[in-house]
């Protein structure tokens, strides 16, 4: 019996928890028009966006790399590493650049931004906030949705480019696969709607999900240094889920059966 | 002449017919107050009369701060009722709520000041959210109340490089940077020298006198507390054990309030956190 009410009042807390996190983006996505957030937006962008920028041109850069190395040695034994543009061009553009710069992303800047705003609770910082009649929610939390927002798309951009030289570079200089057809046959095969627009499609969902997950696990989290700590690793655990899970349902979507 | 003041002032509040003489800026009806299931207040009562310094003294996690959240309304009484200036905190809006709080300020225990901006930017902080001065008046008015509280010349720092009792200060600085009606000041004088001591004693009371705002200090040092406040109340063990000017606390005949004033261990006045007997403490680990 006792197992029974403890499933009731998980449920309970887990329906409460997403109403709090409802709260929490509701209350910072209303404070968008307000013009004294747009410098400090800029602020978190420089901070989110721009300081994660060497590791996801890193990763982008091993992955193209990977992706090229794999698909010669799969596509020479049918005499079509022709083929080897579009093969690195399309697994990066539909699935490898979205999900692996949204994981990449959640570790890096997910996993601070909750750190940042549970330490913020924890020594009072938000409290003295809402005492001077200023919202946390608009000042603390709003910037850092917005900067998470726009900096994941424009980061995934990044990611799918480099990886897609990192290609050319042990493709077409190392394997020696001829350069005109890895471009030109990438050229015609990747579609702008189809394969590139759904990639940034994919990553404006991460983005919205990771960023969200992370300023709520922060909002949210107990204030004291364990507290924080659990935040922060659930927020590297449920944002890499949710976009595993999620990049399924969008792959479904977005490519499954016509 | 003083003495005369005293007296009407403390009539004036025992009576209950505060309109007469003082008006008082918050008024606390039967307020109680649980942490889970411990109670924290039982049906207690006060008044913090406006233009005052009001003192409230007590034991350690008798809950001090916790009265202070419940007036800024950043906690909710489970019964009971806060009123600022007649209007009811618990039941306000939350945007009528922020609008009232422009008119009050607290110090924080912890002194939250915010990590990632200097001192400078600190104090500024409530300026240039709320008002549309100029930085060069923003700027004079920061390094005025820096000055106030001897970091001027600390301006340009990182919270992270001033000491426990510096970082203190700043966010007293920051407290009263809008002038506001009532300040909240949560144990001020904590990691003071004695020096930078008397200097925030002075600074309370100037405050209180030149522009006449309400001030709540919440204390464990009952000789500086005593000298400035105009009001006195002790808590403990749930309710108010004594209320009064200095004068009268000091003068008191209540065991309780003699024994907090004077700082004995044993007393009616609880030491420890609720337990069991230690008897019962030991005998259960066999
Ligand atoms: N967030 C919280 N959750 C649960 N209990 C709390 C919380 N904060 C404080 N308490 C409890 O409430 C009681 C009062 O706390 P409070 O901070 O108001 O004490 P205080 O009088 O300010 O003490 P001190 O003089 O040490 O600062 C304490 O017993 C504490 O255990
Ligand atoms: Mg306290």
């Amino acid at each position: 019996m006792e197992w029974l009410a403890n499933l009731g009042k998980s449920t309970l807390d887990r329906f409460a928890a997403v109403g709090r996190a409802s709260y929490v983006l509701a209350g910072s996505l209303i404070a968008v028009p307000q013009l004294k957030n747009v410098p400090l937006t800029i602020k978190q962008m420089y901070v989110v966006g721009v300081q994660s920028l060497s590791i996801i041109m890193v990763s982008g850069l091993f992955i193209g790399m990977v992706m090229a190395l794999q698909g010669y040695t799969i596509l020479v034994d049918y005499g079509a590493e022709g083929s080897l543009g579009p093969m690195v061009a399309l697994s990066i553009l539909r699935e490898l650049g979205p999900v692996v710069t949204a994981l990449l992303f959640a570790g890096r800047a997910g996993s601070a931004l909750t750190a940042e705003i549970g330490l913020m609770k924890a020594t009072e910082q938000l409290s003295s906030l809402e005492m001077m009649a200023i919202d946390p929610l608009r000042r603390i939390v709003a910037p850092r949705l917005w900067a998470g927002l726009l900096s994941m798309p424009m980061l995934t951009v990044i990611f799918s480019a480099v990886g897609i030289l990192g290609g050319h570079l042990v493709g077409v200089e190392w394997l020696g696969v001829d350069a005109g057809s890895y471009w030109s046959i990438m050229q015609s095969t990747v579609e702008w709607n189809a394969d590139v627009m759904n990639g940034v499609i994919k990553s404006i969902v991460f983005a919205f999900v990771v960023t969200w997950i992370a300023i709520f696990k922060g909002y949210d989290s107990v204030p004291t240094s364990e507290g924080i700590s659990a935040a922060t690793t659930q927020t590297v655990v449920y944002s890499s889920l949710a976009v595993l899970g999620l990049d399924f349902v969008l792959t479904a979507i977005m490519f499954g059966i016509e | 002449m003083p003495n005369e003041t005293n007296i009407e002032y403390h009539v004036s509040i025992t009576t209950g017919n505060s309109e007469f003489l003082v008006k008082n800026l918050i008024e606390i009806e039967s307020l109680s107050f649980k942490r889970g299931e411990r109670v924290i207040y039982d049906n207690i009562s006060l008044q913090i009369p406006a233009g005052k310094t009001t003192a409230v003294m007590g034991p350690s996690g008798i809950g001090k701060t916790t009265l202070l959240k419940l007036i800024g309304g950043q906690l909710r009484p489970d019964a009971g009722d806060i009123k600022f200036k007649q209007e009811s905190i618990p039941s306000m809006s939350r945007s009528r709520l922020f609008k009232v709080r422009r008119q009050m300020s607290m110090l924080f225990q912890s002194g939250a000041l915010f990590t990632e901006m200097s001192v400078f930017d600190n104090i500024a902080y409530p300026l240039r959210e709320h008002t549309q001065l100029s930085e060069a008046l923003i700027e004079t008015v920061v390094l005025m109340k820096l000055q106030a509280v001897g970091l001027r010349g600390a301006s340009k720092l990182m919270p992270s490089e001033l000491s426990g009792g510096m970082a203190r200060r700043a966010a007293l600085a920051r407290a009263i940077a809008l002038d506001p009606e009532l300040i909240m000041y949560d144990e001020p004088f904590a990691g003071q020298d004695p020096i930078s001591m008397g200097v925030l004693v002075k600074l309370i009371k100037e405050l209180n006198n030149a522009l006449n705002l309400t001030s709540v200090v919440v204390t464990h040092d009952v000789t500086e507390v005593m000298s400035i406040a105009d009001y006195v109340y002790i808590l403990a063990d749930k309710r108010i054990i004594g209320a009064g000017t200095p004068e009268q606390i000091r003068q008191s005949d209540s065991d309780l309030v003699q024994q907090f004033l004077q700082g004995k261990a044993d007393g009616p006045v609880p030491f420890h956190y609720p337990a069991n007997t230690l008897e019962q403490e030991f005998m259960g680990a066999n």
